[in-house]
């Protein structure tokens, strides 16, 4: 029972290791597709590039991508990196490219007749328009991002996934269902955290019109 | 990459390529076969679509291994394990789209059956439901292609796919293997697609005679408020 709790394979530990690889992965993540969605999105250009990004996206299996970066890289934190990164660069671009793309014409030409300058509108008018895409984008790489890191422990990661592949491969399936069950409990952590975040940052008028 | 493998593997590669697709395709058209009849009743009875969607997009949320473990004492080591979280999944896609779908069918169009004598559960089969077609193939497709390529993560508990060539390929410290798995769910996923596509534009012939209509939105997400085009689910 006590090892449950202490030491480098209890839950505590492994909850940090788990959310360590996850926020690392989604910053990183953020911080290449969130300047590109929102600059592809402003322009109004790279709709075709978009698209078929989602789609290949949605081909692309993670597992795969895991294992082979692992055995060309070794056991360098890229091996890990470069598959969770791709996971979750796709929706963030996706949506903060949609909320942008789509915020109507109208409400850029009131911006430009108030007399915004254009990095203005941007800042003032078009993210914040686009916030609640862009949040969903954030939550949804956060999602599989929290998720994914699970199959980590497969090229051997700490993190939660460690108590469902340990468990595994000793046949011992209480083990395996408190880590699943820790796993569900994480996602919906960050699903809480989520929407509070939109409670919280999307403007009032927009959070109405929205839900 | 060493190509010799893949000729001397290849009946291995077939039939874990043949599992891989069953594991895929299973899903989609079970979620489907869900999605039709809830969609309908969403529709016909609006305050039934924001739970339904809520409880949809929760189950998304959840990670495709742990659903797996959480299933291995009910339904073993079988396929049923992996097909039944991916039927799941697909849900969250398909419901939305055969909602949206419906709801797109023009109010004139609607009036126009009833005008011409059809009773609702006539009208609903022969002209809204084949109408609202292309958006549910939509859906279709981007259920298909993510349940294939999420199948493979079945290999973890021991459900054959092609997943098995990234495991042994891990373990044998043998690329070309986990080439040929990557390759094989990224081909398999295309031609699903492809299938797809062809079998709407069999069933929807009057789509082609139409201008190209403009895109909806790409969004990707879980859906919150009036998001699109959904996306598939991740590990």
């Amino acid at each position: 029972m006590r090892q449950q709790w202490r030491g480098p394979a209890s839950i505590p530990v492994r909850i940090i290791e788990h959310l360590g690889y996850s926020g690392l992965s989604l910053l990183i993540a953020g911080l290449i597709a969130l300047p590109l969605g929102v600059a592809l999105g402003h322009s109004g250009r790279g709709a075709f590039f978009v698209v078929n990004l989602a789609n290949a996206w949605r081909a692309i299996p993670t597992l795969g991508l895991l294992v082979l970066m692992v055995i060309l890289l070794g056991f360098s934190p890229l091996a890990w990196l470069i598959p969770l990164v791709a996971l979750a660069v796709p929706p963030i671009l996706i949506n903060a490219y949609e909320g942008v793309a789509g915020v109507e014409r109208e409400l850029k030409d009131v911006a430009r007749g108030m007399g915004m300058r254009p990095w203005q509108q941007l800042i003032r008018v078009e993210i914040p328009v686009a916030l609640p895409l862009i949040l969903l984008g954030l939550r949804t790489a956060a999602t599989f991002v929290v998720s994914t890191a699970t199959i980590a422990a497969e090229i051997g990661l700490g993190g939660l996934g460690r108590y469902i592949i340990d468990g595994l491969s000793v046949s011992d399936y209480g083990q395996v269902a408190g880590g699943a069950a820790l796993v569900v409990l994480l996602a919906m952590a960050v699903q809480l955290l989520f929407a509070g975040l939109r409670r919280l940052i999307v403007s009032a008028g927009l959070r109405k019109q929205a839900s | 990459m060493t190509w010799s493998w893949i000729a001397s593997n290849a009946g291995l590669i077939r039939q874990l390529t043949l599992a891989n697709a069953f594991l895929g395709i299973m899903p989609a058209l079970l979620g489907l076969a869900v999605s039709v009849p809830l969609g309908i009743a969403c529709v016909r009875w609006g305050w039934l679509y924001p739970p339904v969607l809520s409880a949809a997009s929760a189950v998304y949320a959840l990670p495709s291994l742990a659903l797996f473990v959480v299933l291995i004492p009910y339904t073993g080591l079988s396929d049923t394990t992996v097909i039944i979280p991916l039927t799941l999944f697909s849900l969250c896609v398909l419901v939305p789209s055969v909602v949206d779908g419906l709801r797109g069918v023009p109010e004139p169009v609607r009036q126009a059956a009833t005008a011409m004598g059809l009773r609702p559960l006539r009208r609903l089969v022969t002209v809204e439901l084949p109408l609202a077609a292309p958006v549910i193939f939509g859906g279709l497709r981007v259920a298909a292609v993510s349940s294939i390529s999420l199948a493979s993560v079945g290999q973890l508990i021991g459900v054959s796919s092609l997943g098995y060539l990234f495991i042994d390929g891990l373990q044998r410290s043998f690329p070309t293997e986990i080439y040929v798995g990557i390759g094989g769910v990224i081909l398999l996923a295309v031609l699903c697609d492809a299938s797809l596509v062809l079998a709407r534009g069999l069933l929807t012939p009057w789509q082609r005679q139409r201008q190209r209509r403009r895109r909806p939105g790409a969004v990707v997400g879980a859906p919150v408020g009036d998001a699109i085009t959904r996306t598939g689910h991740s590990a």
